[in-house]
């Protein structure tokens, strides 16, 4: 299995220009790496997708459909992160983390090949194809950067699900968002936990504001901040509209 | 009291409550932007601002109302379990960090939908007599309350869909409800030498038997109407916990009921 050697630590501070603008030059730099590291991730497991492994701009579609692609998309990332984190164990990795992030690499894959699922039914022609991720920002042999990775995939996953509920017209979407949000709360809650024990930084004030309200983040800006992490350009102008 | 007759005499207290929300809705988001300190002011600018020009939904009022009941329980819930002392010193970080989320969501919704006094009966109608002298009892509870809020916050999302600025408020609570339950049931699962209880819920497992009501239907497998089952080579457990169910308003209330006098 190949592994992404790269000493870059995610440091706190790091973490935190999750809202920052993708930065093309050392996106493009890391667009090699992470062209290997997708098709090995396709060759270790049921758990991986097959990738298209190109640079083509993903466009998300527009109404339910738009926001049931940008879920998949997130989910896909997501997905494969934790497969990665699974088949390339940080150094001292305990049982128990190991056990919590299985259970959450399987979640993510559930989800994932959930919206797969829903969207083939649903829009067999407009479903986006797999996506080619790129970790070249992530030290897999460290826990630090592992799960400080983690805590921004979970929290960007929470902010995106409450930022998109009002852009959903079908009920039953908008509660299957519902069913999945709480799920990826409960993870970034553990997560935190994790790097940060008994503190309480599982509903950090980073996250929860003076009336006790979670983040709720528009599309736009969420993929502007997840960019970085997939080689495929997406395109998520219309979601919701 | 009857939490049916609680949630008729909130209905009586207001007029305009959705108007003010949403109003404010919009104020809190424009003062997040521009001043953090305009931030904590929030709640207060809702009990001022009274703007007949916002259509209220009836609906939508309706949920603002079941959510502070629930709200109530679990701010004087939390303060009561601070105040006996009994908390672990290594877990009363967490717990005090819950307890001020409760007040905030109190604060938030009382300045929308008025605010009343209530009392509560923390033997859950006799069947618990060490709630806050011993702190199994307590986190056992605290999972009760915390995931049946998830779900019941869930059940409501549908409800709201017409008031798409309260929808958005009730997901960022929602979110906050499941981070506290994530972490109570990870201290319980401590506190009680309890392997199987994760921070997610697996199957329809409770913490104990008398709150099983909270836990039945999380066993479902069948999302979106297509039965998940062996989905990517997953098990059962693993689909279950990837979903967490939405609870009826009424079913809510009958788990709820006993903590009201």
């Amino acid at each position: 299995m190949n592994r992404i050697i790269n000493s870059q630590n995610t440091s706190d501070k790091e973490e935190q220009k999750v809202s920052s603008k993708v930065d093309r030059r050392s996106f493009l730099m890391s667009a090699g790496i992470a062209a290997s590291v997708g098709a090995a991730m396709v060759a270790c497991s049921k758990d991986h997708e097959p990738t298209p492994g190109t640079g083509t701009t993903v466009n998300l579609g527009a109404g339910d459909v738009g926001v049931l692609n940008y879920a998949y998309a997130l989910e896909q990332l997501e997905a494969a992160f934790y497969i990665q984190v699974i088949d390339t164990p940080y150094d001292n990795m305990s049982a128990e983390e190991k056990t919590i992030l299985t259970d959450i690499r399987d979640h993510e894959v559930i989800h994932r090949d959930f919206f797969k699922a829903a969207l083939t039914a649903a829009a067999p022609s407009q479903i986006i194809p797999g996506l080619t991720p790129d970790f070249s920002t992530v030290d897999f042999k460290s826990r630090t950067s592992v799960l400080g990775t983690a805590k921004v995939f979970e929290d960007t996953g929470v902010a995106a699900y409450n930022g998109a509920g009002n852009l959903i017209k079908t009920a039953d979407y908008l509660v299957l968002a519902g069913k999945i949000v709480s799920v990826e709360a409960r993870h970034a809650s553990v997560i935190r936990d994790l790097i940060n024990k008994n503190t309480a930084d599982f509903a950090g004030d980073d996250v929860v504001d003076t009336s006790g309200l979670d983040k709720a983040i528009d599309p736009a800006t969420i993929l502007a901040a997840v960019q970085k992490y997939i080689k495929n350009p997406i395109n998520g102008s219309n979601v919701g509209k | 009291m009857d939490i049916f007759k609680i949630i008729d005499e909130l209905t009586k207290i207001d007029g305009d409550a959705v108007g003010r929300i949403e109003h404010a809705s919009r104020r809190h988001f424009m003062n997040r932007v521009s001043s953090k300190l305009a931030t904590v002011a929030a709640p207060m600018v809702f009990g001022t601002i009274l703007n007949k020009a916002y259509a209220q939904s009836a609906a939508a009022v309706d949920v603002l109302k079941f959510a502070l009941t629930l709200e109530y329980l679990e701010d004087a819930f939390y303060k009561e379990g601070i105040k006996a002392g009994k908390i672990p010193a290594q877990y009363l970080t967490s717990i005090t960090q819950i307890s001020k989320h409760e007040a905030q969501h109190v604060a938030y919704l009382e300045a929308a939908v008025g605010k009343m006094t209530l009392s509560y009966d923390w033997t859950y109608g006799g069947k618990l007599t060490d709630t806050f002298t011993n702190f199994s009892t307590f986190i056992t509870v605290a999972c009760a309350l915390e995931d049946t809020g998830v779900r019941a916050y869930k059940g409501q999302a549908g409800a709201l869909m017409m008031d798409p600025a309260i929808l958005k408020v009730a997901l960022q609570v929602h979110s906050v409800e499941a981070r506290h339950a994530a972490q109570v049931r990870r201290i319980f699962a401590v506190v009680n030498s309890s392997a199987a209880t994760k921070g997610w819920i697996t199957g329809n497992q409770s913490p104990i038997p008398l709150v099983q009501a909270v836990y039945d239907g999380e066993e479902n497998l069948t999302q979106g109407g297509v039965n998940l089952k062996g989905l990517a080579g997953k098990s059962d457990a693993a689909i279950s916990e990837a979903f967490d169910e939405t609870l009826p308003k009424a079913t809510v209330l009958a788990i709820a009921g006993p903590f009201f006098k």
